[in-house]
């Protein structure tokens, strides 16, 4: 189906499912119950999963397929939000020429990073990114203010020319829509105590990262893909044989930049702000985190490590002491302080400290992400009737000759 | 655009469609909920329970964490007083009555807590988790006007409260003011009204000033403000320099200082950045220098007791404002120390203060309003004057949500007696000195408005 094999094709379907059932997967606990805590679908952070998701997706285009790490893949992100916010400050309050401006604006800047970055590869191609994606911030954060707004980043305000929208009333704040659908629309169903919100940005969200995603499985099945494995696996063989290999590599940091503008006009489309933070590299650094802890190469891993984070970011970072002390209040009380004082370390501002180390028990015992994490589960499964089958064909090499 | 699109609120009262879409199971919360309909429904996240959930966005890391933390420990202090916990604190004080200590509107005080990380797009995210997954009525909070303004914009969108913490920038109730949002802490405007008259009292009208300046909106308009308020007491303002936020050795910068001709220094810094650029020039010997036969000075327009404890002994002798101080004599301070004092142990600092207050006042309008409803909360607290909250006389002005009140200038002490005694009141400005009009140019000029106040229903 779609020029899919079955394999792809029977994925393709499984992620279309799990997104569009996202609000009863991600709400598992009924309302008021004290594991209510851990629900995590309400609309703001299902449309993270999934904007973050493209924009992991996107990476992995990149440093999963050719084995280029970049540093600064925020700066993209960000720029694509700048171009996005500024079509919603002088055309129209519509998602979709910001979204598609955020693309194109994305896609024209890593053609000119990536022009510049590719002359080197290894770490000084990262060491480069990371330079750009610093300067990038840098310049929004201060030199570039009346653009950017600076610090305080900019939103819709009432004051904006807006030239194809019809004027509002006064004193209504301008609201992102998708012809007229306004993005933070939600319908609640309360079912026996349970709350399911079906939030019609993130639909639009979800139904673009279908595509990104069908995307990303024919880039990865198409030859294109497979020279940039076979850049990933010696690109000195590669250009040995007369294969000039600058061309395909600019093109994935293209594409990826262009997946990473997607993700920036999103959060526009979702969120109508802009900070500089974004292009921080710190942020850039997440999406690498993101990629390795999902499984770098493999289709899904990046859409997995994406979820996983926000998840974290946002839920775990809400556990607060007090919230520990009502859970443990049936232990003795000192009992019940110390383990409080040690999940406290934990949870809350202390969520870095899981993520932390649940990376580096991903990296050590689990190389190939969550992604290998499921194949071993499944395997162990599978083991009892016939030999294990071949997990998804390793970065295969073919010969050059 | 119909009413029935707008987003519905997460524990907003049952539309009626909705009631009987969820057939005979959603019935009996759709009695429990019908008794007291009016006052509670028709606006976002309507408390509908015994409780009221109220979301407080405080950076617990990065570089203002340790403000973050002061102020979560008001919150809960707050919250403790308004469910009639502890000694009441400045609920006994405060010139309305209307709270009593059962709550608000009978309803049990609760609340969520979140990290901005003192970024815009974090400090939205964790706000917007509180209002569509935990149903917080009201968002309070931060620790600076970058993740205010952002917070701000995100509140008056959905139709929720927003109640500034620690925000000293002119931008968050001057252009980027908004109907839902509502700032009892000082500005950078009022900083610079209520310095200048005492910088020229005790340094002279004919001094050159030079100025390093945080390069981002909070150090753009603290400097605006600065020059134009010392300008217009006769001083010159030789040179103003930006420096990057995330600098740490401003010897480079400090430097050129001398050789300009300026003899006072004004440091627009805040935080980290403040106490290292500080112990900079105190470490060149600026202070012991003569220049133009005068004495070199250097001045500080925002004070924090964090920020001159960090800077230790180079804040002896300098001029600055706060909002706030813990050693202020008057019935409210007092109460307020002392019910701080007893829980944690320490002083509150003023962003403890700023947020503790913000906390009663919200809690005072909705008992004044009968509601929650965010336009009644509005209406309860434009124009609201009010006192026994650690300021003196304070009115919320109705044009821009701004507190008008006495502003302290404040010096480094000379001789501490504890690690927290590090400023004194040199002057207290009274609030007609630091007054201005809501179309002041600084404050965005006739542009700036603050639009319909949103229920998000």
């Amino acid at each position: 189906m779609f020029g899919l094999n079955r394999n792809d094709t029977l994925l393709l379907i499984v992620v279309a499912l799990l997104t569009m059932l996202a609000p009863f997967l991600l709400n598992p606990f009924p309302e008021g119950s004290s594991l209510a805590q851990f629900n995590g679908g309400y609309p703001d952070l299902m449309q993270r999963f999934v904007i973050f998701g493209i924009f992991a997706i996107g990476f992995n285009i990149l440093f999963g397929l050719t084995g280029y790490l970049s540093f600064g893949h925020a700066a993209f992100l960000g720029v694509g939000s700048y171009a996005a916010i500024w079509m919603m400050k002088l055309l129209t309050m519509n998602v979709v020429p910001a979204i598609i401006i955020s693309v194109i604006v994305a896609g024209l800047f890593s053609l000119v990073v990536g022009y510049i970055c590719l002359r080197r590869s290894g770490i000084y191609f990262s060491i480069l990114t990371l330079a750009f994606a610093q300067m990038s911030y840098a310049l929004a954060y201060s030199v570039l203010t009346p653009i950017t707004g600076g610090e305080t980043g900019l939103q819709p305000k009432l004051s904006d020319p807006r030239i194809l929208d019809a004027a509002i009333g006064s004193g209504v704040t301008p609201r992102a829509n998708f012809f007229g659908i306004e993005m933070g629309t939600s319908w609640q169903w309360d079912w026996n105590g349970w709350v399911f919100t079906f939030n019609a940005g993130y639909y639009l969200a979800a139904v673009i990262m279908l595509v990104a995603f069908y995307l990303s499985i024919r880039i990865f099945r198409s030859p294109f893909g497979m020279m940039l494995r076979a850049i990933k696996t010696n690109q000195n063989r590669l250009n040995y044989t007369g294969v000039n290999s600058k061309p395909y590599t600019l093109a994935a940091f293209v594409i990826s930049g262009m997946y990473a503008g997607l993700a920036g006009g999103l959060l526009v489309a979702m969120d109508t702000q802009v900070g500089p933070e974004r292009m921080f590299w710190t942020a850039s650094g997440e999406v690498v985190l993101m990629t390795i802890l999902g499984g770098v190469g493999t289709l899904i891993g990046p859409v997995l490590g994406a979820g996983l984070i926000k998840y974290m970011e946002n839920i775990l970072s809400k556990i607060n002491e007090g919230l520990l002390q009502k859970w443990f209040a049936f232990m003795p009380e000192t009992a019940g302080d110390a383990v409080v004082t040690v999940l406290g370390l934990f949870t809350g501002k202390g969520w870095h400290l899981t993520l932390g180390l649940l990376f580096m028990i991903v990296v050590i015992f689990l190389p190939g992400g969550l992604v290998e994490g499921g194949k071993r589960l499944f395997g162990i499964g599978r083991r009892k009737k016939k030999a294990p089958p071949a997990a998804s064909p390793p970065p295969t090499t073919t010969p050059a000759e | 655009m119909t009413g029935s699109n707008k987003t519905i609120g997460r524990r907003g009262l049952l539309k009626g469609g909705a009631a009987l879409g969820a057939a005979g199971l959603a019935a009996p919360t759709f009695f429990t909920h019908s008794a007291r309909a009016e006052m509670h429904s028709g606006y976002l996240n309507a408390p509908t329970g015994k409780s009221v959930t109220l979301g407080f966005n405080v950076p617990q890391s990065g570089p203002y964490a340790d403000e973050g933390a002061d102020e979560l420990r008001a919150y809960k202090l707050a919250v403790e007083h308004l469910n009639g916990g502890g000694d009441g604190g400045m609920m006994n004080t405060f010139s309305s009555k209307a709270l009593t200590g059962n709550g608000i509107l009978g309803k049990k005080v609760e609340y969520v807590t979140g990290d901005t990380q003192t970024k815009s797009d974090a400090a939205r995210a964790s706000a917007k988790s509180m209002i569509e997954k935990d149903g917080a009525v009201m968002i309070t909070g931060g620790s600076s006007s970058g993740v205010a303004v952002a917070v701000q914009a995100l509140c008056q969108e959905t139709g929720i409260m927003f109640m500034a913490g620690l925000t000293h920038s002119n931008d968050t109730t001057g252009k980027d003011r908004k109907a839902n949002g509502f700032r009892h802490f000082f500005n950078s405007y009022m900083s610079g009204a209520a310095l200048a008259p005492v910088l020229a009292n005790a340094y002279g009208k004919d001094r050159k000033a030079y100025h390093l300046t945080a390069d981002y909106n909070w150090g753009y308009t603290t400097e605006e403000a600065v020059t134009q308020a010392t300008e217009g007491m006769g001083w010159e303002t030789v040179n103003t320099v930006k420096t990057p936020l995330t600098q740490t050795d401003f010897s480079s910068y400090i430097a050129p200082v001398l050789q300009s001709g300026a003899d006072v220094l004004v440091l627009n810094h805040y935080g980290g950045n403040m106490v290292n650029s500080l112990t900079n020039a105190v470490q060149f010997g600026l202070r012991d220098k003569q220049v133009n036969g005068k004495n070199f000075e250097i001045v500080v327009p925002l004070y924090s007791r964090l920020m001159a404890k960090g800077a230790g002994a180079n804040v002896k002798g300098i001029f600055g404002s706060t909002n706030w101080h813990w050693s202020l004599q008057d019935e409210g301070s007092k109460a307020f120390v002392k019910s701080f004092g007893t829980k944690y142990g320490f002083p509150p600092s003023q962003a403890a203060h700023t947020t503790y207050v913000q906390t009663l006042l919200y809690a005072d309008a909705c008992e004044r309003a009968g509601t929650f409803n965010p336009c009644g909360v509005v209406e309860a607290l434009e124009g609201f004057f009010f006192s026994g909250l650690g300021n003196g006389p304070t009115i919320y002005r109705k044009e821009d949500h701004q507190c008008f009140k006495d502003v302290l200038v404040v010096k480094g002490k000379e001789n501490p007696e504890s690690e927290f005694d590090l400023l004194e009141v040199v002057e207290v400005t009274p609030m007609s000195k630091v007054w201005y009009s809501p179309d002041h140019p600084q404050m965005g000029g006739a542009d700036a408005t603050l639009g319909t106040c949103n229920t998000g229903a």
